[in-house]
């Protein structure tokens, strides 16, 4: 009864949803063809980079702030134990993958960041790569749990939101905020997006890595 | 070809969200949400949206499957898991 009367409603949803979705008007303002207009302007050649970090920069400035708070909060609710348990043996085959993957997967992150400026990637893109070798070193026991972060790993996860302050501090003299000189806004973007490839890697991985328990059965 | 290709992978998208939500053991529902992200990884990519079947694939797949996964062991070692 229960499981019908949820079934029908999520049918219903599901029907209305489509409905809505077949009901859209079209887009006053067509935005795809304003950002091909001005994508030379932009400092990169890929126009979802363009939006995330410079047309729309704003956005994505208070993303990762709310991403680090997040990750703050979550440091709040882990084990506050400050003596980190030594990672056990685990399986021999297992280690030795993580070990062979894990440089190749920093390469890849360090690849998709640079891609970024004219191709599919970006920082979100290399960040989550880069949080995924974390954890993988951390499944196969090569890498602890967090316990409580240092200043090292502080200054890590603040690094992405700091650039990106600093950068729009120095810019703000353009007329508006995030608004880069277009001679160096592929420099400016590039930055960003390595500070915040640093620091969304080690926030993911930090979501991961301080909740994560160390005694497995 | 490709017409019967996205309809595949939309009918299996629906039956991997499915099973997701109803599979009664835990473990089993966390795997199909790990095969949901991956399928709409290759979704995003038909679409013509690489960045986002990039995102899907590390962050959606992935690392909420890897922290789906930890929850779930450690709801078993306290004895509270039903899976």
């Amino acid at each position: 009864m229960k499981r019908a009367a949820v079934t029908l409603a999520a049918l219903a949803f599901a029907g209305l949803t489509g409905a809505a979705m077949l009901e859209l008007s079209a887009p006053p303002v067509r935005l795809a063809a304003q950002v091909a207009a001005n994508i030379e302007r932009s400092g990169v050649a890929h126009p979802v980079t363009a939006v995330l970090l410079n047309f729309r920069g704003y956005d994505t400035l208070l993303e990762i702030a709310v991403l680090l708070i997040a990750l703050v909060g979550l440091t709040a609710v882990a084990r506050r134990d400050d003596a980190a348990p030594a990672p056990s043996a685990a399986e021999p085959v297992l280690q030795t993958l993580a070990r062979l993957a894990a440089p190749l997967m920093a390469l890849v992150a360090v690849y998709l960041l640079w891609a970024g400026a004219f191709r599919p990637g970006g920082a979100f893109q290399a960040g989550a790569v880069l949080a995924a070798a974390a954890v993988l070193l951390n499944l196969a026991r090569l890498l602890p749990a967090w316990t409580s972060p240092g200043a090292g790993l502080r200054w890590g996860l603040a690094a992405g939101f700091l650039v990106f302050l600093i950068v729009a501090a120095a810019t703000i003299g353009e007329g508006a905020l995030l608004q880069y000189p277009p001679a160096w806004a592929g420099g400016l973007i590039l930055a960003i997006e390595a500070g915040l490839a640093v620091s969304l890697g080690l926030t993911l991985a930090g979501l991961f890595l301080f909740l994560s328990e160390e005694e497995r059965p | 070809m490709n017409l019967a290709f996205d309809l595949l992978l939309a009918a299996t998208l629906l039956w991997s969200a499915w099973r997701a939500l109803a599979a009664p053991a835990l473990f089993r529902a966390v795997v199909m949400f790990i095969v949901f992200g991956l399928l709409m990884t290759l979704a995003w990519a038909r679409l013509g949206a690489p960045d986002i079947a990039l995102a899907e694939a590390a962050i959606g797949a992935g690392l909420t499957g890897a922290l789906l996964l930890d929850a779930l062991g450690a709801l078993r070692r306290r004895g509270e898991g039903k899976g």
